[in-house]
């Protein structure tokens, strides 16, 4: 049993089910992620946690403490909206007051709190102002000072940076992992950002359609993800999927493709796929596991070279992006800068098997 | 300003500067003047009655029934005002107005401040405490809006007559109560529409009730559209005649039934005088919200959304 634990939980509004069976158990001190696309399902797992929605079956419990019928004042919980929500009304200074009468808790406490954490987010200067008076980043950080002052069990944030420029959003990300480092609160995290997720996380659920469709550390899910959804969503430029067909090669079952110019490449498997020729497969490779030759992983243990032709080249200033035809599909490479390729020509491409899943094309399930 | 064209320019029929120099720049004002002109004609049209009723109502009778209607008064007088207010006979009583003017500021105040509160509960529960069958609520309340009056005159006169209300000032209050939530909960609730749900989380978050949350985070953001609602209310329930005179003893009727009577009831003479300065008196109090709210009127109206 862990910190937080979401057993079976699901909810359905009338007849539909927005949100199937879902367990998730984390840890005290850990950065749950909850990555998907728009409408997957992410804010109503969070607003069930934070006890905004009702749980439609199963249940949520922080510290062994089932939630259900509890409110959300009284779980102990802070959020942080994507919207902010600061009230238009108070200043920066009743804002973050507001929980804290609510709750009860005595003035000269309330003002020793407001300057701790105004001090921490540094907003002194802006207590006096309302919340229209301030920019999108001063916001945020508000709206997180206002969670802070409850020191919550859990923290919860719904998309708190998607309101804001890229630059901002950047800073905002780091501080939000530094105040993570410091305070070592739990915290359950909303975004549809997969790099935000894989930045920020010690564990990350990727969810889709109403699914959880891996729940795992980043590198689990960046190296293993379970299936074709997750390799494909999580990770920029995304993975590289493209059908193959199981052969052998020099005794060790490898994958056979079908190139640009229509021959055929083998492309030897680091393990598995014994004794199952003929099996059609899609093989995912990640572009930093198709690389110029002399670019490759020195400790790869698969290590193949083919020549492919280069369709496209896309420089990207420390790397360039080189597209191949493989399978049928574009397949992105990244080779270093100064490689002297050039679209049109064949090239060498250096494919790390060590760093290959497949899938199987109908399930869309990984095969291990 | 600088990218679009100034409003002068839009009602001068052009978008690029006048040019200097005499006869273009008549040219380019000669539509603004005609068009100012036009206006002071139709805004004097307007004021016209306005007009007839000050001056007939500060002259003596005799001036009026001489046939100077449209002249200034020759001997100014505020004799028919204090007839009116005081002294006039209305009904059986020689009274003046001023009692039946106490009626309906017992009747509109109350009406009016309770319709109001009622209206931005109910917004608020429609919008932010949805229920099951919530729809189906705001459907018939809305629905409450468009029954005309006449058809509710019997079932209300049986419901007063059992609530023991009937022929008295708060069986008027009451009426107006129910007849306004309708309006006012449309207002709010149209209004509460627009107004971010994720600050009412905030709240529930931060530990705030139901009626905690209505008080502390909604209300204070209600400014434009509560003084819409309260003119609407106010000029609707002031103005009211029918229900004044289907529910209203002689001792409870409103101003509106009492003017009616003060001009239909001088035997001889119609004194002419007293009933415009009568007429003005009914009119004041709702001349008198437009001119402390009216600018928040169209404000509230155009407002559709609250920033956060
Ligand atoms: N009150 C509601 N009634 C019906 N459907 C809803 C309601 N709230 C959300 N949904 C649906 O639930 C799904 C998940 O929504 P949400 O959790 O907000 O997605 P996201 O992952 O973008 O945060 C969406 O398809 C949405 O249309
Ligand atoms: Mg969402």
């Amino acid at each position: 049993m862990g910190f937080l634990d979401i057993k079976r939980a699901t909810k359905s509004y009338g007849a539909v089910k927005v949100l199937h069976e879902t367990d998730i158990s984390i840890e005290e001190g850990e950065f749950l992620v909850l990555v998907g696309p728009s409408g997957c399902g992410k804010s109503t797992l969070l607003n069930m946690i934070a006890g905004l929605e009702e749980v439609s079956s199963g249940d949520i419990a922080i510290r062994g403490r089932s939630m259900n019928g509890v409110k959300p004042a009284e779980r102990n919980i802070a959020m942080v909206f994507q919207s902010y929500a600061l009230y238009p009304n108070m200043t920066v200074r009743g804002n973050i007051a507001f929980g804290m009468e609510m709750h009860g808790i005595p003035k000269p406490e309330r003002e020793r709190k407001i300057g701790e954490v105004a001090q921490l987010l540094q907003i002194e200067p802006l207590l006096d102002r309302k919340p229209g008076q301030l920019s999108g980043g001063q916001r945020q950080r508000v709206a997180m000072g206002r969670a802070l002052t409850r020191d919550p069990d859990v923290f919860l944030f719904d998309e708190p940076l998607s309101n804001l420029d890229a630059k901002l959003r950047v800073d905002m990300r780091t501080e939000i992992k530094k105040l993570h480092q410091k305070l070592g609160t739990t915290i359950v995290y909303v975004t549809h950002d997969q790099i935000e997720a894989l930045t920020l996380s010690t564990r990350i659920a990727v969810m889709y359609g109403g699914h959880v469709q891996q729940l795992g550390t980043p590198k689990e899910i960046y190296d293993n993800p379970a299936n074709m959804f997750v390799a494909g969503f999580m990770g920029s430029p995304s993975m590289n999927l493209f059908p193959a067909k199981v052969t052998g090669h020099e005794g060790r079952p490898a994958a056979e493709i079908r190139l640009g110019d229509g021959s055929l490449a083998r492309l030897p498997f680091a393990q598995g796929f014994e004794g199952q020729e003929g099996r059609e497969i899609m093989l995912g490779i990640r572009p930093e596991a198709i690389t110029d030759r002399d670019g490759a992983d020195r400790n790869a243990r698969a290590l193949q070279v083919i020549d492919a032709r280069v369709e496209v080249t896309e420089p990207a200033g420390s790397d360039i992006f080189v597209v191949s035809q493989m399978g049928g599909r574009d397949v992105t490479g990244r080779f270093r800068a100064d490689v002297p390729v050039r679209a049109g020509e064949h090239f060498p491409f250096a494919i790390n098997m060590d760093k290959a899943v497949a899938f199987d094309p109908k399930t869309e399930m990984r095969i291990s | 300003m600088a990218t679009a064209p100034t409003s002068e320019a839009i009602l001068a029929g052009t978008g690029a500067p006048a040019r200097s120099g005499g006869r273009s720049r008549l040219a380019a004002h000669l539509p603004r003047f005609v068009l100012y002109a036009v206006l002071t004609l139709f805004c004097l049209y307007y004021l016209l009655p306005l007009y007839v009723m000050l001056s007939n109502s500060l002259k003596p009778l005799s001036e009026i029934t001489a046939g100077g209607m449209m002249a200034l008064p020759g001997e100014w007088t505020t004799a028919p005002w204090s007839a009116a207010w005081s002294s006039a006979q209305v009904g059986v009583e020689a009274t003046g107005l001023r009692p039946y003017f106490v009626n309906s500021i017992l009747m509109v105040v109350p009406a009016v401040a309770l319709s109001t509160i009622a209206g931005a509960l109910n917004g608020y529960v429609l919008t932010k405490w949805r229920f099951r069958g919530a729809t189906l609520v705001f459907g018939l309340l809305l629905f409450g809006c468009f029954i005309p009056f006449q058809m509710v005159l019997i079932p209300m006169a049986r419901m007063l007559g059992l609530m023991g209300l009937a022929g008295s000032v708060p069986g008027l209050v009451f009426v107006h109560f129910v007849y306004g939530i309708g309006f006012s909960t449309l207002y709010f609730r149209n209004y509460y529409a627009a107004f971010p749900t994720e600050l009412v989380r905030a709240a529930q978050i931060d530990g705030a009730g139901f009626f905690r949350i209505f008080w502390r985070i909604l209300l204070p953001s209600s400014g434009p559209i509560a003084v819409v609602c309260i003119i609407w209310q106010f000029t609707n329930i002031w103005n009211d005649f029918l229900f004044g005179a289907s529910f209203s003893d002689f001792d409870s009727q409103p101003m509106t039934v009492a003017l009616n009577n003060l001009v239909q009831s001088s035997t001889g003479v119609k004194e002419y005088n007293v009933h415009f300065a009568g007429a003005i008196m009914a009119a004041l109090p709702t001349l008198f919200v437009y001119a402390v709210a009216g600018r928040f009127f169209v404000r509230g109206l155009m407002a559709g959304s609250v920033k956060g």
